[in-house]
């Protein structure tokens, strides 16, 4: 409860310092709006559907590429985990590309899939897939090498042994990358849909900003926000505390 | 086996017959014969499990060539408890490790009722000495996986879950996770997941290295009993001389680095057998002498060449 409390009191006291510095109109109100109008725009975005087919919008286009993302991420750092020539020669090149920021994948993206979807889910994918391999091949490593040998012991072999053994067995060492995968696929999302006319929630963001409406930009930030905010909070912290029951870990807080 | 147990320290010679464990009567009471598979009497020149010759070698990481195992022969009965035990670095764990399939020897075969095996099969199981149960799955989902992954059917796999539980005393366990059960317990699973893929073979890495006296004491009489209920063939590795023979038909010793089959010791004792028992302690005695020169000759390796790098590859740190 005490936990509580101090959430309450650290976000009034930081409302309220938002509120008076509106309210002192330092700025004029079109550059620095009050919360009661980020209120507004967020309630009327949401009553014309805006803002509901935006995140629709958004949420399909990050979920597929994520999904892709996860789905080449394991099967390439399980190779690059299991295979020594691999380890190598991919391993490094993947660590160094991990220092370019995804939205440099943009041009590339454009010139090969034109201006839609599919070149903004590529910017998706390439933003995650590596944190995605990553993260599967340090959990290969670091998952008891036991528990590949008992599972081939008991017969599991090829795709069961990934499938029923190996995955869930590494799967305590990757939720973390599994989790930053996420984080990145969001962004590079967010990143990609405010470059072109994409009816995601980018695209709501820069319309903000071309009707001058500070409002409805900082309305759209929150959502931004929450949203990543709730997926992490709920499906990944949902996840660690599920493999932690399971596996009898004590929570690393 | 010898039923009549409590009589004087009988005869135990090495059954010319394919040795057929004896079946307690009781066994009704851990479910429908049909369960538990027979083991098929083979001819009596077949062993159940054939080493010939097994040589293995590998490259440590500085480079240099190491011989593990060299020239192992050893033929194991169907039916027969083999207790192999051995100075830590003989390789005796590895060489579970290469019946089981997991690994491959560098020369000399491995034939499982003659015919030569081809990585692992469920016909031989190996329990480790850290159980190696899946945390994710639940004790009746580990117990279940091995048929899973045979393709065993689904009514099946359930009937057999519970008898393989209660042949463990774990039946009340079916639903809990891995991390809920005491080492003992685990163990057990282990045992009990072994079994359900029916294996002829049951290969044991120090299976109660890290239990505590009592729990191991308990697991002593509850493996033999599963043993003579069972009919299976055991391959028990174990640093333990007194469990060996507490357990063990023979006794195999294998010398330090590189391992060799230093010498076999039949257990002429009659069952069942204590480790407490002064008879056990004599015929252990024995073999301690034979081992304590293995163990010196390991120690000194270790304190002139500082350490040395592991030579068993199949066991993990």
């Amino acid at each position: 409860m005490k936990r509580a409390a101090r959430y309450i009191i650290f976000y009034a006291a930081l409302f309220g310092l938002w509120t008076l510095l509106a309210e002192l109109k330092i700025w004029p109100p079109y550059l620095f709006p009050t919360p009661w109008g980020v209120g507004e725009s967020l309630y009327a975005g949401f009553a014309d559907h805006s803002y509901w087919i935006a995140i629709r919008v958004s949420m399909e286009r990050v979920l597929i590429g994520y999904a892709i993302s996860v789905a080449l991420g394991m099967i390439l750092g399980l190779g690059v985990a299991s295979n020594k020539f691999l380890e190598e020669t991919m391993g490094g090149l993947l660590v160094s590309l991990q220092s370019l920021p995804s939205i440099c994948w943009w041009p590339l993206a454009l010139l090969w899939f034109g201006l839609n979807q599919n070149a903004i889910l590529f910017v998706v994918i390439m933003g995650s897939l590596l944190s995605v391999t990553l993260a599967m091949e340090d959990g290969r490593k670091q998952m008891p090498k036991i528990f590949g040998q008992a599972g081939r012991n008991l017969g599991a072999k090829g795709f069961k042994l990934f499938w029923y053994v190996l995955l869930p067995a590494s799967l305590p060492f990757i939720v973390s990358g599994l989790k930053q995968g996420w984080a990145f696929a969001w962004r590079s999302l967010i990143t990609a849909e405010m470059l072109y006319l994409s009816l995601g929630l980018g695209q709501v963001l820069m319309m903000g900003r071309d009707l001058n409406d500070m409002s409805a930009v900082i309305a759209v930030m929150i959502l931004i926000i929450a949203i990543g905010y709730i997926v992490d909070g709920v499906v990944f912290k949902g996840m660690e505390r599920h493999l932690q029951n399971r596996w009898g870990l004590t929570p690393a807080s | 086996m010898s039923t009549s147990a409590h009589n004087v320290p009988a005869q135990f010679p090495i059954p010319v017959e394919p040795v057929m464990p004896a079946r307690p009567g009781n066994r009704s009471k851990f479910g429908p014969v049909s369960v538990g598979r027979q083991v098929r009497p083979i001819s009596p020149e077949v062993p159940k499990v054939g080493l010939s010759e097994i040589s293995l070698s590998y490259r440590t990481q500085s480079g240099e060539r190491l011989l593990a195992l060299d020239n192992i022969n050893l033929q194991v009965r169907a039916g027969e408890f083999v207790c192999i035990v051995g100075p830590s670095g003989c390789g005796k764990s590895t060489l579970l490790h290469l019946i089981a399939g997991l690994h491959s020897q560098t020369s000399g075969q491995i034939l499982v009722d003659g015919n030569p095996i081809q990585g692992p099969g469920t016909d031989r199981i190996l329990i480790f000495q850290e159980h190696g149960l899946f945390p994710w799955l639940t004790v009746g989902q580990n117990v279940e996986f091995g048929m899973k992954m045979k393709g065993v059917p689904k009514a099946e796999r359930e009937e057999k879950i519970r008898y393989y539980l209660r042949l463990v005393h774990l039946a009340k366990f079916e639903k809990s996770y891995i991390h809920q059960l005491s080492g003992g317990m685990r163990q057990r699973v282990a045992i009990a997941r072994a079994l359900a893929t029916e294996p002829d073979v049951l290969l044991m890495d120090e299976p109660f290295a890290a239990l505590d006296a009592q729990t191991r004491d308990l697991l002593h009489d509850e493996l033999e009993r599963i043993w003579s209920e069972t009919g299976r063939t055991i391959i028990f590795v174990t640093h333990n001389v007194r469990e060996a023979i507490r357990l063990g038909d023979r006794v195999v010793l294998l010398t330090f680095r590189p391992g060799r089959v230093k010498n076999e010791f039949p257990v002429e004792l009659p069952r069942p057998r204590h480790l407490e028992d002064p008879n056990v302690a004599r015929a252990a005695r024995e073999i301690l002498d034979e081992l304590r020169e293995e163990i010196n000759r390991s120690l000194e390796a270790e304190y002139s060449a500082g350490v040395k790098p592991r030579i068993e590859p199949g066991v993990e740190a």
